[in-house]
């Protein structure tokens, strides 16, 4: 009897495993015929990089639900297709080809870290699928790949901004201590790159691994480096706030921090708590929104990208999502200019984008430049009482 | 049914029929990739299952050997200017010198120990592709140049998918071959009984390295080719999670069998797919649908199957 039942039991998980299987791949199977405009979407929802993701989930599905409801784009309503990587490159790669060559989309808005973008470009590019990547480094749109764009400013644009910030305080000499994950590698060497054209020579080095709990040991080391006047903590994640709180611990504070963009959310200020308090780095208009003066460009798009974010998902917002928000409108954009849903014609759009207004700056793009955002994309903010102030240009 | 999962010419000539077929059946491209997933993750399992399977080890570092292979393609054309298929070649040259000589002192480990040993490798060498950033482009990983032979370059998903077979039906005939060797039978020997194997005169600590270099190979193999085929790597690749995927499907296909190391690749490649319908909830799904086929198949789906056929008769 026993073994009768065990027996049954066996069936049906056989049954079931085969059964999902089948089921799946055909609730996935072929789309249907397209009266809607097809974008599709490879996000780290879930795993280490959520708090990427996550946001650019939100953000896409929002936006995506509030242009159909207003009519759609170019009379077709927009259909999204968001698959969820878990911060798996290679994942996202099977992702990238399931979007091309199952879901037939017209362009992706994804890609959240650099390591799932990476993947997923050769696929976009043998595909011709436009691919306006979420991910930080420059090496997304450096070289310039044809059907490659992407929203976020750059390592490099960070390093330059921070540098330029050290310049005009007159500081020169300089320690750097940098994770070692992909964002913080990747800016670590275009800090190291950059740092010559601003005359800021780096005196003090150290790394920390993503997953330490204790940055005491380095930052002791840089105390003890004579001349520093000033550390910068390329990084994202946990490291930094690490950093933050031991850097105030070791009674550092008089030696002001830079911190990245890659810290720019309110939970970077939670996490590291009042040893936050004077801590500088660059970031999005985005997070200083209701601070901006109202001649600002910018105002209008991020304040009323704030109150629709946070209205609808109950978090305070974060630049992620705004760049999900300028990715999506960037190519709403371009299929409208195009007014085709061809992935050929809308690539071209988007690389004729000029002058639009998003959360991470104004987009100007060329066939040389994917990116399109300038140095005045960057805010330098300071952290004070527990928020971000924006600071007077040139102290 | 059951002499055809025992009898090795049939269980090839299956395996080439299901690889013929298969491509009719499907909709689009993107089913070819994943079939081709499916070979490439089979061919270092099978790899793996000598060495679990058959002579009885553990390795909880194998992804290292696959990322050797698979950085070994990255490399080797970009920074040497070597061919791609020569850099394979090296890479599962590399990987076998490599096996071979860190598997002298670790295989005289035992149990949880070899566990903890061949785990602190894979993490090791995890590290150095991490680090290296000059050679392997560091943590976001680095491009792959695109496969040639004889000026013909593999790059369609079709290419691809008759490669990754052809590659994963002479490994399963390689590993099935073993069998009847007396490699093959010492094998068997020392995964019964390691004291009753060197007590009839097996070198054990020889037979041990022998299956430890043949895994190796395998999946330095596995990972050019998946390498080539996603132009793309990333340290991922050689990562713990990794290497516990490579041990799930061989244990969740069937310890010992070669036909069980391609269902269990094949499940573990196609159900996160296959799950994505269900959004949230995947990462749940996948996590109980393995715990419930561990729990009421033991021996592993393909070993259950079988004796549940004998029983039936």
């Amino acid at each position: 009897m026993k073994i009768h039942n065990l027996n049954q039991l066996n069936r049906r998980a056989v049954g079931c495993l085969l059964g999902i299987s089948v089921f799946g791949l055909a609730v996935c199977g072929p789309a249907y015929a397209a009266e809607t405009i097809k974008i599709g979407s490879v996000l780290s929802i879930t795993g280490p990089a959520s708090f990427l993701g996550d946001p650019e989930d939100r953000t896409l599905k929002l936006y995506v639900d509030k242009i159909n409801a207003a009519g759609g784009v170019a009379g077709k309503k927009i259909e999204l297709v968001v698959y969820d990587d878990g911060g798996d490159a290679n994942k996202a790669r099977t992702f990238a080809t399931r979007l091309i060559e199952d879901d037939k989309v017209v362009a992706m808005v994804g890609g959240s870290t650099t390591g799932t973008t990476m993947a997923m470009i050769p696929a976009f590019e043998e595909a011709k699928v436009p691919f306006i990547s979420l991910a930080g480094a420059i090496e997304v749109v450096d070289p310039v790949r044809k059907y490659v764009f992407k929203t976020p400013h750059t390592d490099k644009m960070a390093c330059e901004k921070i540098f330029e910030n050290l310049k005009q305080r007159s500081f020169t000499k300089v320690a750097m201590i940098s994770g070692t994950d992909g964002f913080g590698a990747s800016m670590r060497a275009q800090c190291l790159k950059v740092a010559g054209d601003y005359g800021i020579q780096i005196v003090a080095e150290e790394t920390y691994g993503p997953r330490d709990t204790d940055m005491t040991a380095q930052l002791t080391k840089i105390k003890g480096t004579a001349g520093v006047q000033a550390v910068v903590n390329p990084g994202f994640g946990q490291g930094p706030a690490i950093v933050t709180r031991n850097y105030a611990q070791l009674g550092m504070s008089g030696t002001p921090l830079y911190q990245s963009h890659g810290v720019a959310s309110k939970s970077f200020i939670e996490l590291a708590g009042p040893a936050a308090d004077g801590v500088r780095l660059p970031a999005a208009a985005l997070l200083v929104g209701d601070k901006l003066p109202d001649s600002d460009p910018q105002k209008k798009v991020v304040v009323e990208y704030k109150q629709a974010y946070e209205a609808s998902a109950k978090q305070p917002v974060s630049t992620f999502g705004g760049h999900a928000y300028d990715g999506l409108f960037i190519l709403v954009d371009a299929i409208k200019g195009a007014n085709s849903a061809d992935s050929g014609k809308v690539r071209d759009e988007i690389e004729k984008t000029k002058g639009f207004v998003g959360t991470g700056g104004i987009v100007t793009m060329s066939p040389t430049d994917h990116l399109g955002l300038d140095l005045s994309a960057f805010r330098m903010l300071e952290i004070k009482g527990g928020d971000w102030t924006l600071i007077q240009p040139g102290s | 049914m059951t002499t055809l999962l025992n009898n090795r010419y049939a269980i090839l000539a299956a395996l080439a029929v299901v690889i013929a077929v298969l491509p009719f059946t499907f909709p689009s491209n993107y089913y070819l990739r994943v079939a081709s997933l499916v070979w490439v993750s089979a061919f270092a399992a099978i790899g793996l299952n000598v060495l679990m399977g058959k002579a009885g080890q553990v390795s909880l570092g194998h992804a290292a050997f696959f990322g050797i292979g698979a950085y070994s393609a990255a490399i080797g054309p970009a920074h040497l200017g070597l061919p791609s298929w020569a850099s394979l070649a090296i890479g599962a040259c590399i990987s076998g010198l490599l096996a071979y000589f860190v598997g002298r002192p670790i295989l005289r480990l035992k149990g949880h120990y070899l566990a903890i040993a061949t785990l602190g490798f894979g993490v090791l060498i995890a590290l150095v592709i991490t680090t290296e950033s000059r050679w392997t482009g560091g943590p976001d990983g680095m491009p792959v140049a695109k496969l040639t032979v004889f000026g013909w370059r593999i790059g369609t998903a079709y290419a691809w998918y008759w490669l990754s077979a052809a590659f994963l039906l002479v490994g399963a005939w390689i590993a099935l071959n073993l069998d009847d060797t007396p490699t093959g039978r010492a094998f068997l020997a020392l995964h019964d009984s390691e004291v009753a194997a060197r007590v009839v005169g097996i070198d054990v600590a020889a037979l041990k390295l022998r299956a430890f270099v043949i895994a190796a190979v395998y999946a330095s193999i596995a990972g050019s080719l998946l390498a080539m085929m996603n132009g793309f790597v990333n340290p991922d690749l050689a990562g713990f999670q990794h290497s516990v995927e490579l041990v799930t499907m061989v244990v969740l296909g069937g310890l010992g069998s070669i036909v069980g190391s391609i269902v269990g690749a094949a499940v573990l490649v196609v159900l996160p797919q296959a799950l994505t319908v269900f959004q949230e909830y995947e990462n749940l799904m996948l996590g109980f649908i393995i715990i419930v086929s561990m729990v009421f198949m033991r021996d592993g789906i393909v070993p259950m199957i079988s004796k549940l056929i004998a029983r039936a008769r």
